[in-house]
């Protein structure tokens, strides 16, 4: 019954997001000028390092955009509408899932765009893409339930940044360290503890957004 | 009636625990320790704060717990009052921390897991602040404020057991990625000080809680009356 509520929900959001493109282009375009401003200041004055935390700043900061379109986009008619017919689990977990899909689409274009513009440092290196892919999904899953929180207040982009980002600090520093390591040549088994505890973060933010997501829906 | 008389009783017997805390802290006699010296005297005041932040903090969780179960805003108030407080001790937390780092280790602050998990909790309860600040609705900034520190609480409560102990060594002293104190290696005659000071922090950051909310509620009576004059 969830499960196809929650498949219904999904095709729902590709329909729109097909229909409306200039909202999902918006996302990208913002991560193609992102990287292209850092090219162009970063020319020159690049380390490793400094290459790897830039690369997890703009995937955290378009993941934040991403993000706090899920909920904004909704009007509260059409809120009230979805709460009629469908389960709040099914609402919250289709859109931490389309979150999610979209995140890794904008996480593999913006990876192979930083590797093309700022030099190819990961780019072929596959414990990094693993490392990307378990970080996205981080990102998405605890953000998601920030959006819905932050939608519901006025000025929700400021509100979106400061509610969310210290609760990815601790995923960002990890992911970061995770993604290092995955450069200087250690192989997926190393970095496996790191990827365990994201994706236990993940699954304690997907048990609380099931608990917690219907006291916000009910007005 | 005994139930008055506890009222007062318990702060009685608060002040005159940190009364001898503040004493014994500072005049009792402690392990001569290289670098440390006298700095050691800091572990009665520094760790009392955040042991009463994170009790005060946890409090606060159950009340916004209770809040979802009753929806009754004298919960939602007490959360607000908590988290107020928290903070306060939480910052006098970090100032006595960093005092106490400048003379120690020479610096105000070092990338440390318990430090940043430190920052990052504050951060979050200043977030907390500024989205309860941004509602109108009462009912609706109660639910909202309640999702958020529940979720923010248990996510960070994860992370900050969990982080110090993947990130390696850290220079802040207590249990190796555990962000409580190492009581084991603590010398019996700080011992005497350490335990009462422990616990007196904890009941005077209650009472001080206790203030905090008695102070929000008749605010709120007084907008109400006022409210209605108009």
């Amino acid at each position: 019954m969830v499960i196809k509520q929650i498949i219904y929900l999904i095709q729902k959001e590709f329909l729109l997001e097909w229909r409306q493109k200039h909202a999902l282009g918006g996302i990208m375009l913002y991560l193609v000028s992102t990287i292209f401003i850092c090219y162009l200041s970063f020319a020159g004055i690049m380390s490793i390092p400094t290459w790897n935390a830039l690369f997890w700043i703009i995937i955290a900061f378009a993941s934040l955009n991403l993000v706090l379109k899920s909920f904004g986009d909704e009007t509260s008619g059409r809120k009230l509408y979805l709460y009629t017919l469908a389960a709040p689990t099914a609402i919250i977990f289709s859109k931490i899932l389309i979150n999610s899909i979209v995140m890794i689409v904008l996480g593999v274009l913006g990876f192979v765009l930083f590797n093309l513009f700022m030099g190819n440092i990961a780019g072929g290196n596959l414990t990094y893409w693993v490392v990307l892919i378990t970080g996205v999904l981080g990102f998405s899953s605890v953000l998601t339930m920030v959006s819905a929180i932050a939608s519901q207040a006025r000025n929700n982009f400021t509100l979106m940044a400061i509610l969310g980002f210290p609760l990815i600090l601790p995923l960002l520093l990890l992911l970061i360290r995770a993604s290092l390591g995955a450069i200087e040549g250690a192989s997926l088994k190393s970095v496996s503890g790191d990827l365990v505890v994201i994706l236990l973060l993940v699954m304690i933010s997907l048990t609380l957004s099931n608990i917690l997501f219907p006291y916000l829906w009910k007005e | 009636m005994p139930n008055k008389t506890w009222n007062y009783t318990w702060k009685i017997f608060t002040i005159i625990l940190m009364l001898y805390v503040i004493l014994g802290g500072l005049l009792f006699e402690v392990p001569a320790l290289p670098v440390i010296h006298q700095t050691i005297r800091n572990i009665y005041f520094h760790v009392g704060m955040w042991f009463s932040m994170i009790f005060i903090l946890f409090v606060g969780f159950l009340f916004s717990l209770a809040y979802l179960r009753n929806f009754d805003l004298k919960y939602d108030r007490m959360a607000y009052a908590t988290v107020k407080t928290g903070l306060v001790f939480g910052i006098l937390g970090i100032i006595t921390g960093m005092i106490w780092a400048q003379n120690t280790w020479g610096t105000y602050w070092v990338n440390d897991p318990k430090l940043n998990g430190a920052a990052v909790g504050i951060l979050v309860y200043l977030a907390y602040l500024i989205l309860r600040a941004s509602l109108d609705d009462p009912e609706k900034r109660a639910r909202l404020a309640a999702v958020y520190k529940i979720f923010a609480f248990v996510i960070m409560f994860v992370f900050i057991m969990i982080l110090p102990r993947i990130s390696g060594p850290s220079i802040h002293p207590g249990v190796d990625g555990n962000p409580a104190l190492a009581t084991g290696d603590l010398d019996p005659m700080m011992r005497k000080v350490f335990f009462p000071a422990i616990l007196g922090w904890i009941l005077f950051s209650y009472w001080i809680y206790t203030v905090v909310e008695r102070k929000d509620k008749i605010t709120q009576k007084i907008n109400q009356l006022n409210a209605d004059q108009l």
